[in-house]
């Protein structure tokens, strides 16, 4: 009986690889985990299997790299395909992916300006981010998840993004639950799920990073 | 009854392109909507209300937003003719990869290559030539992207061919002298009916350039 080797090279905060561990977990896929230290020295092994990118996340599967999270999401929800993560419709999964681009564009980008910035430049990007929020909000609707009734492809993408939301807050002076509340609900939905419970890291933990980040940037 | 398909697109754009080119390898029927984005119809800000962005497919009244999307929504509604992404798992993550790499790097690069001068304008232009020496590192041996017939990669990467031309002028450089396989690939992809007639004239697009850098005053 031949097995399955899953590896994914991972970074314990990063929201990329949250998406890859919460995939691996809705299939029942076992894989072995390799942190990389991203801020330190890269392994030869992502250096070779990411020469292009040179970041995590990377599933390897039987040795075959597969690179850019939301390809990996992708990629597992097509090689092991029981319990699908997209609808089956076209117009729903083109609904989907169209919601994934969008959370991939805005999201961690939003959140840089917040933690990075300050002053006037910090204030604009708190507006643009709770913007972005209210606009996720609005297409989230009355449905329990993005899809519909089930946790799926739009919700992977977005929920690890949310431990960086703590940091956010603190740096930019505001709450997620004031401004979005139906976002909120939404959050803790999908936290209640342990695929994503097990899968993402602290908030609290995350804005030691962040700060770590800050000073590495030189910002104060 | 037959499929009701709309294109809203503007005829320079890349992206627009793209899906010209996936609905002429389908062989589909469709009207083609020219949109000014300097004074957007209210058709276009009612299909697509969160970019405001060209292109968008209406197919039967319900849009399609984001090119490399629509592309891949037209594939599975008309899987039965002319396949663009592979039906191996590992085959369709390596095509989407590709695709994803030419998104996020040449149409930011290109763009530094035609509205910008001195020394950013150099290092947009390196940038530039060694992105398509990695694609060109990728078709290797290969006729197209996708094998022996064009797929996705090919689909989202020939359309920009056509502004060659235009950021070699600006640029004063020859993207045939740095990467001659992808040229002789261009060349090989025009051949195909679907490309060479969702491909814009090459100096038309150029003149679109040059009327924006006026616009923009770069000199």
């Amino acid at each position: 009986m031949s097995k399955e080797e899953v590896v994914l090279l991972d970074f314990w905060a990063s929201p990329f690889c949250g998406r890859v561990r919460i995939a691996l977990a809705e299939k029942g896929v076992e894989y072995q985990n390799r942190e990389e230290d991203v801020l330190g020295s890269k392994s030869e092994l992502l250096l070779n299997s990411n020469p292009i990118h040179k970041k995590v996340p990377v599933l390897l599967h039987n040795g075959k790299p597969v690179c850019e999270s939301t390809v990996i999401v992708n990629y597992i929800d097509e090689a092991w395909p029981s319990r699908p993560l997209l609808p089956t419709c076209p117009y729903e999964r083109a609904r989907a992916r169209f919601w994934g681009d969008f959370i991939d564009k805005k999201i961690f980008e939003g959140g840089t300006k917040i933690w990075s910035s300050k002053g006037e430049a910090l204030e604009v990007g708190k507006k643009d981010f709770i913007e972005i929020l209210k606009q996720l909000e609005g297409t989230l609707g009355e449905k329990d998840f993005f899809c519909g009734d089930n946790f799926g492809f739009v919700d992977i993408l977005l929920i690890p993004l949310t431990t960086w939301f703590y940091a956010y807050e603190k740096f930019g002076g505001f709450k997620v639950e004031d401004e979005c509340p139906k976002f909120s609900v939404w959050v803790k939905r999908c936290m209640q799920r342990e695929s994503v419970a097990k899968a993402l890291p602290e908030p609290e933990k995350v804005y030691e990073a962040v700060l770590m980040l800050r000073k590495m940037n030189g910002i104060e | 009854m037959g499929d009701e398909i709309i294109l809203l697109d503007f005829w320079p754009s890349m992206f627009g392109m793209r899906v010209r080119l996936a609905l002429a390898e389908k062989g589909l029927k469709y009207e083609y909507k020219e949109e000014d984005l300097r004074n957007k119809s209210p058709l276009l800000l009612e299909m697509n209300p969160v970019h405001k962005q060209i292109p968008v497919l209406i197919h039967n009244g319900k849009p399609i937003c984001e090119s490399l999307i629509i592309v891949q929504y037209i594939d599975e509604v008309w899987h039965d003719k002319s396949p663009l992404l592979p039906s191996d798992p590992y085959q369709r993550a390596q095509a989407r990869f590709w695709a994803d790499y030419v998104d996020k790097k040449l149409y930011g690069l290109g763009r530094k290559v035609w509205s910008t001068k001195g020394e950013e304008q150099e290092t947009a232009k390196k940038e530039f030539i060694e992105c398509l020496k990695l694609l060109e590192g990728e078709l290797g041996e290969k006729p197209y992207f996708g094998g022996e017939k064009i797929g996705f990669v090919d689909v989202a990467l020939v359309t920009f061919s056509c502004w060659f031309y235009a950021y070699e002028s600006c640029g004063n450089f020859s993207i045939e002298a740095e990467c001659p396989k992808l040229i002789a690939w261009t060349k090989r992809c025009k051949e195909k009916e679907s490309v060479s007639s969702s491909l814009e004239d090459p100096h038309k697009v150029h003149g679109f350039v040059m009327g924006m850098r006026k616009r923009f005053g770069i000199e």
